[in-house]
């Protein structure tokens, strides 16, 4: 029978040593440390973040995929490439008779589009656009954001009032009607305001972050208000620290867990901004390739050409659930709080 | 009084709270009489006790010492110079003579910086100590100082308990050797345990340092072991001031006497002999405060046509205690109600 560490303990002559060694080889763990050793256990936002990656990659490298896959380039028409009557060409499929030299052309594993145009590629390069467009625009959330909701939360006063009353405004703001607005009447070749604006990336990502920086900014804007209520704010500038200091040095640094957080969270959400601005004809111009355009194009022949339809949006599914899932699981191992 | 230099005279000290109505054309209707008319020196060296119920002003008044808050009048003249209206750009430099710890071990330390970021923050702030192993060489003299191991200097507040944590607060205030540190009820987030190793810290480092220590406490037992003076507060007021052996031998307000009256007795058979003064009611509101004598609504000795026309001033009585009262306790009263009164 084997002895029990109670048993071993009533021996006399057994020496105890603490568990784990001596007291001095207890290390410390940085909070980076332990926010890693907490997102290595979280399986599924491990598996989204390589998603991620994966995207990212995808975006990068779209045209050395392109050329590996042996695709058309993503803008490049091919009337062979459509059946008889212009119908776009299957995955696969073989054009119904052969060009002019003599060969038949074969659409691309996607198929093709109305102008015979690679779906494969088009939704490779996709990609770009998507993460281009939520990138910058949430870069401008994050920042205008992040700015405004300092300020207000920490000056509080007639600054707080005009600032929170903004967000009101722009909460209250039909940003969509607007952008549909602009894409109508600056769609011309001039532009508007003699060709500042006119329909395309930079619009895009304008309107998309005028519609997103209130939430950041009140988001800030809360936990601002609670924070400089701390004594460690007190303590900081009972030692003389300069406003600046405070909401640089002492503040700022809390803020870092929810700017993260939330701003996984605008990513996902910013992709399917662009998508939905593309799909009503305001985004890029035309013949850029983008998922929200391609889907656009593709709801009035869906019943006959399936995969010009669901690739992109395979493709937009994805990826915003995978920037969710890692929005999710950054959420779980920033905020110390959640129990796992 | 105690004699030596006083490092601070406070007077007619007043802090009120604005209570504002209307969104956007606010208006004043009201205050908040935090502190109202408050006047007292501190001695170079010595510990001045505050107490006083929640709400009477305790931390207001620190807050005004250490200008935290800025004070609707009054003059605040620390070695001879009045702080009370200075700007922050002329605060600054004083502000190394001055320190403040606080009462929540868990909130005063920031939970996103390193206990050596954190300890190091005045010698960045006042550009002492420029070089970064210097200054780590003194976080490290200050950590050991308070009695931490130097060792955790790159450590996170949240892997310290309550008690180290103050010592943590400690070492942050006493980095650039100030001469006044105010605490703000530094031990009353603590176990009683870890409340005698802070109070022993506190009184290592005056001795050791010559810090002058204002002490905000309502533990009655802790501002005794702690003090040479105590100023009873009560609405905003000082109703007492005196010597901590005076004060609790021969209590002359009767706020102060029903307080110490509230101290349990160790032996029952001397618990016997003592009236408790139980006080009616409760505080009244700082925004509506009694006219004249604050305490008159609860007074044991109140009487009408005094109490409540005349405004009592702080004032010497009987056994050197300064008492705003007109009728102040006599020793016999003493002897019956107070069990910490000498025999």
């Amino acid at each position: 029978m084997s002895t029990t560490a109670t048993e071993r303990l009533q021996e006399p002559g057994v020496e105890l040593t603490p568990r784990g060694g001596v007291a001095s080889e207890i290390t410390a763990r940085s909070p980076l440390q332990l926010f890693w050793r907490r997102l290595k256990s979280d399986w599924l936002a491990l598996g989204a973040l390589g998603v991620v990656v994966l995207i990212v990659l995808t975006a990068i490298l779209a045209p050395v995929i392109v050329d590996v896959a042996g695709t058309a380039a993503p803008r490049a028409t091919n009337a062979d490439l459509t059946g008889d009557f212009g119908e776009p060409l299957g995955p696969n499929a073989m054009a119904s008779s052969p060009s002019s030299d003599g060969t038949v052309a074969q659409a691309g594993p996607f198929g093709s589009d109305k102008l015979g145009r690679d779906v494969f590629s088009r939704t490779i390069y996709g990609s770009r656009i998507s993460l281009l467009v939520a990138f910058i625009a949430t870069a401008i959330t994050v920042l205008v954001g992040v700015t405004l909701g300092l300020l207000a939360g920490y000056y509080r006063g007639w600054v707080d009032t005009l600032l929170t009353r903004a967000m009101d405004v722009m909460l209250a703001f039909p940003v969509l009607v607007l952008a549909i607005g602009i894409g109508v009447a600056c769609s011309g070749t001039g532009g508007c305001l003699g060709g500042a604006i006119k329909p395309g990336l930079a619009v895009v990502i304008f309107v998309i972050s005028l519609a997103t920086w209130p939430y950041m900014a009140r988001i800030v804007r809360g936990q601002v208000l609670s924070l400089r209520e701390k004594e460690f704010v007190e303590a900081s500038r009972s030692l003389g620290a300069s406003d600046r200091r405070i909401i640089f040095k002492e503040i700022l640094p809390n803020l870092v867990a929810p700017i993260i957080v939330y701003s996984t969270i605008l990513i996902p959400q910013n992709i399917l901004f662009e998508a939905a601005l593309s799909f009503l004809g305001i985004g890029v111009e035309a013949g850029t390739p983008s998922w929200g355009a391609m889907i656009a194009d593709a709801a009035s022949i869906f019943r006959e050409a399936w995969w010009y339809m669901t690739f992109p949006g395979i493709a937009l599914l994805v990826t915003v659930l995978a920037f969710n899932l890692v929005g999710d699981g950054l959420q779980d191992a920033l905020n110390p709080r959640t129990a796992k | 009084m105690a004699a030596g230099n006083p490092l601070v005279e406070v007077r007619d000290l007043v802090k009120h709270f604005p209570i504002k109505k209307g969104l956007i054309l606010s208006r004043q209707v009201g205050a908040v009489r935090a502190v109202d008319g408050i006047s007292f020196d501190i001695v170079e060296g010595e510990t001045l006790g505050l107490v006083g119920e929640s709400g009477c002003g305790k931390s207001t008044t620190a807050r005004l010492l250490t200008r935290l808050l800025d004070p609707t009048s009054g003059t605040i003249s620390f070695e001879g110079r009045d702080i009370a209206f200075m700007s922050h750009e002329e605060l600054k430099p004083l502000r190394r003579d001055m320190q403040m710890i606080f009462q929540d071990p868990y909130s005063s330390l920031n939970p996103r910086k390193t206990v050596g970021s954190i300890i190091a923050e005045p010698f960045v702030i006042h550009a002492v100590a420029p070089d970064p192993k210097e200054r780590k060489r003194r976080v490290q003299e200050l950590m050991e100082q308070v009695g931490l191991n130097p060792e955790h200097f790159n450590r996170l507040p949240h892997e310290f308990s309550g008690g180290q944590r103050q010592r943590i607060g400690v070492a942050r205030a006493i980095a650039l050797k100030p001469k006044l540190i105010v605490a703000d009820e530094p031990v009353s987030a603590l176990d009683v345990s870890i409340q005698a190793q802070i109070l022993n810290l506190l009184r290592t480092l005056q001795r050791d340092l010559g810090l002058t220590i204002v002490f905000i406490a309502h533990d009655l037992s802790v501002v005794r072991h702690m003090c040479d003076r105590i100023a009873v507060m009560y609405l905003g007021r000082i109703a007492e001031l005196a010597s901590a052996d005076e004060l609790y031998g021969h209590p002359r307000h009767p706020y102060t006497g029903a307080l110490l009256s509230a101290v349990p007795v160790p032996d029952p058979r001397l618990a016997k002999m003592k009236v408790r003064q139980v006080l009616g009611g409760d505080v009244p509101s700082p925004t509506n405060p009694p006219q004249a004598c604050r305490f008159h609504t609860r007074c044991p000795k109140a009487v009408a046509g005094t109490c409540d026309v005349d405004d009592p001033e702080l004032a010497a009585k009987a056994g050197g205690n300064l008492a705003a009262c007109h009728f102040p306790l006599s020793d016999t009263e003493i002897a019956a109600r107070v069990p910490t009164a000498a025999p």
